[in-house]
């Protein structure tokens, strides 16, 4: 069975279509690349996965389930956690406040409980403080713990973002060029790293990376976005001599030159 | 330092506080009284806006709106039956608020959740809007309260208002009151629940994409707000003693807002500091506005002089330091005893 299943999804703004018919099913435990130029709907497709935009036309199904038009929470709730291209870490909160931010939609607990410091709620909020150090020493951030999310170094942030959507115990993991900004030895220890999260925490990679050595390294499948459309899809080395690739990609058309 | 030990301490401190409202309340004039009085209904409202603004950063200008109900409920059920039949001159009021009468920690409860009701109701539609939007559609609800209580004399007692509201307010239940908010609003933003206001101030999407339900939380937060500043307009209506429509202009909001803001937005303790000093220099600054000389200069009556100072007061805050009196800092039993610490080993250096 699928983990995750887009079934033709479109996605139009007014005259623009950013996404035309993308269709991509995610077996459990994959990593599988979404490349594609600037511009290509890769982001789009993303939010479309994850609630931020419905999709013109078509459906998304995750485990089975039509998720489409879900809210972004729910989803969340479901089991699909993303980064963003563009880091969104709580910046003025610490680094523990930002992981356990992750694991409140776990908490059972009502606010009453909360507010009266019930029994119930104290235990479960030691849980999660537990849960959430774990995790810290897990992805080898613990040493910040308590510094404030926006004052760490910027390869740190990346770290701690994708460690804060692991916080939400997610099954499918979509992360939007985690690899962004990065220099050549901090982009081949996320390599490691994705791998890492991947076996340990068994969830299902789906990546949109523009560094074509940290998509090669890792993916075991890639998929081509152009203009909204996707103009190619198979193994890492099919798709680097693949000249509809080459041609998006430089906009020039190789194989003829 | 253990947490039972803080308790301890917080424990003391509420003693101790007993004592000094104790004494306050048998020694003080009632001029001081009332400062006081109106500081710690100002920290009431100060830091219930403070948990829907400063903390979950949604920017609510209704805090009249939610008074007023308060203020209006609480009066309404402790006024004596007699009392409510003599005032109310252009139409009665209607049956059955024309024959009950409760006591006044009942009202004020009450006040506070029709409050907190109106906070459901609107805050659902509302609270989608972001930013200045929110403001503008928060006034709006602020103005349509006042204007309605202009408007059902057979309630409100429209433009003439209510007098002689039975004076209950006085220190131990305004500071009771404070207490309790800061209390429960201490104990949410240090939750679970707090963190998720929190991390819809910082970054919405964000928030929403870690599975936080954006319109539980903002619904929450405003509903707590509201049912607090419904209990500091009871409180106020009571301290007063008489309260019309125009009690309830934008300018309350206003006071409360400078209030959070020179006290920082999401600091408890800065607010509960500028809740005092803001009454404590709004009475002490009267002469302002009796003309003065300086030297061979005279100056001339000016009323509303001491908001204009308040105001400058506001803008130099948000130009300079926008974190306010206080920014985050909050009041701590460490950061206490490591203050004095500090001053003790200088005294000994020198020594
Ligand atoms: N909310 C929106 N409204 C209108 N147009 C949008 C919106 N979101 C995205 N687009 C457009 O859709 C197209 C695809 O954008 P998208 O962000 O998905 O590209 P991308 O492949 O992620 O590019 P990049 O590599 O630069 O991140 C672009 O032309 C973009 O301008
Ligand atoms: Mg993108």
């Amino acid at each position: 069975m699928a983990i995750l299943k887009t079934d033709n999804i479109t996605m139009r703004f007014g005259g623009l279509t950013a996404v035309d018919n993308f269709f991509v099913e995610l077996e459990p435990g994959e990593i599988v690349g979404l490349i594609g130029p600037n511009g290509a709907g890769k982001t789009t497709v993303y939010n479309m996965i994850t609630g931020i935009y419905t999709p013109t036309e078509n459906k998304i199904y995750f485990e089975d389930e039509d998720i489409t038009g879900y809210k972004p929470d729910k989803i969340a709730k479901l089991g699909i956690a993303r980064t963003f291209q563009n880091i969104r870490l709580l910046d003025n909160l610490t680094v523990l406040d930002n992981i356990m931010i992750g694991t409140h939609l776990h908490l059972k607990s009502s606010l009453f409980s909360a507010i009266l410091r019930l029994p119930g709620y104290t235990k479960e909020e030691d849980e999660l403080y537990e849960k959430s150090m774990e995790l810290l020493k897990r992805v080898d951030l613990d040493e910040y713990t308590n510094d404030k999310a926006g004052s760490l170094p910027y390869g740190k942030q990346r770290k701690l973002e994708i460690a804060r959507a692991l916080a939400t115990d997610p099954r499918l993991l979509l992360l939007d060029e985690p690899a962004a900004g990065m220099n050549p030895q901090e982009s081949a220890e996320l390599v490691g790293f994705i791998r890492h999260i991947r076996d340990e925490f068994d969830v299902t990679i789906f990546l949109i990376e523009h560094d074509m050595k940290v998509v090669m390294d890792i993916c075991e499948r890639i998929l081509v976005l152009d203009y909204g459309k996707t103009i190619a899809e198979g193994l890492p080395k099919e798709i680097k001599n693949n000249p509809e690739v080459i041609k998006a990609y430089l906009g020039v058309d190789l194989a003829n030159a | 330092m253990s947490k039972n030990k803080e308790r301890l301490l917080s424990l003391i401190a509420l003693v101790v506080l007993a004592f000094a409202i104790n004494f306050a309340e048998k020694n003080l004039d009632n001029y001081t009284l009332r400062i006081l009085n109106l500081g710690a209904i100002y920290t009431t409202l100060g830091v219930s806006l403070n948990l829907i603004f400063g903390f979950t950063g949604q920017f609510s200008l209704g805090h009249a709106g939610f008074m007023a109900i308060g203020a209006y409920t609480t009066s309404l059920f402790i006024m004596p039956p007699m009392y409510k039949e003599m005032s109310f001159i252009i139409e009665p009021l209607i049956w059955p608020l024309s024959v009950i009468q409760l006591p006044f920690v009942v009202a004020l409860l009450l006040g506070g959740v029709l409050a907190a009701v109106a906070a459901i109701i609107i805050g659902l539609p509302v609270l989608r809007l972001r930013g200045d939007y929110l403001g503008i559609a928060t006034l709006g609800f602020a103005e349509i309260i006042r204007v309605v209580s202009n408007n059902i004399p057979q309630v409100t007692n429209g433009a003439l208002g209510l007098k002689g509201i039975p004076g209950y307010s006085n220190l131990w239940w305004t500071v009771g009151f404070a207490v309790l908010t800061i209390f429960v609003i201490k104990r949410l933003i240090a939750s679970s629940y707090g963190r998720a206001l929190m991390a819809i101030r910082e970054n919405e999407i964000a928030a929403e994409a870690m599975g936080v339900n954006l319109t539980y939380h903002k619904v929450m937060s405003f509903t707590v707000s509201a049912f607090f500043a419904g209990i500091g307009g009871g409180l106020l209506a009571s301290l007063l003693t008489t309260i019309d429509p125009r009690a309830f202009m934008f300018v309350m909001t206003f006071n409360v807002l400078i209030v959070v803001v020179i006290g920082g937005l999401g600091s408890i303790t800065g607010t509960v500091m500028a809740a005092f000093l803001f009454n404590f220099f709004l009475e002490y600054l009267r002469p302002l506005e009796q003309g003065f000389n300086i030297g061979p200069l005279a100056f001339p009556e000016i009323p509303g002089l001491r908001m204009v100072t308040f105001s400058l007061l506001l803008l130099i805050v948000i130009i300079f330091k926008q974190d306010g009196l206080l920014g985050e800092i909050e009041f701590t039993w460490k950061g206490f005893f490591s203050f004095f610490d500090r001053f003790r080993s200088a005294e000994g250096g020198k020594m």
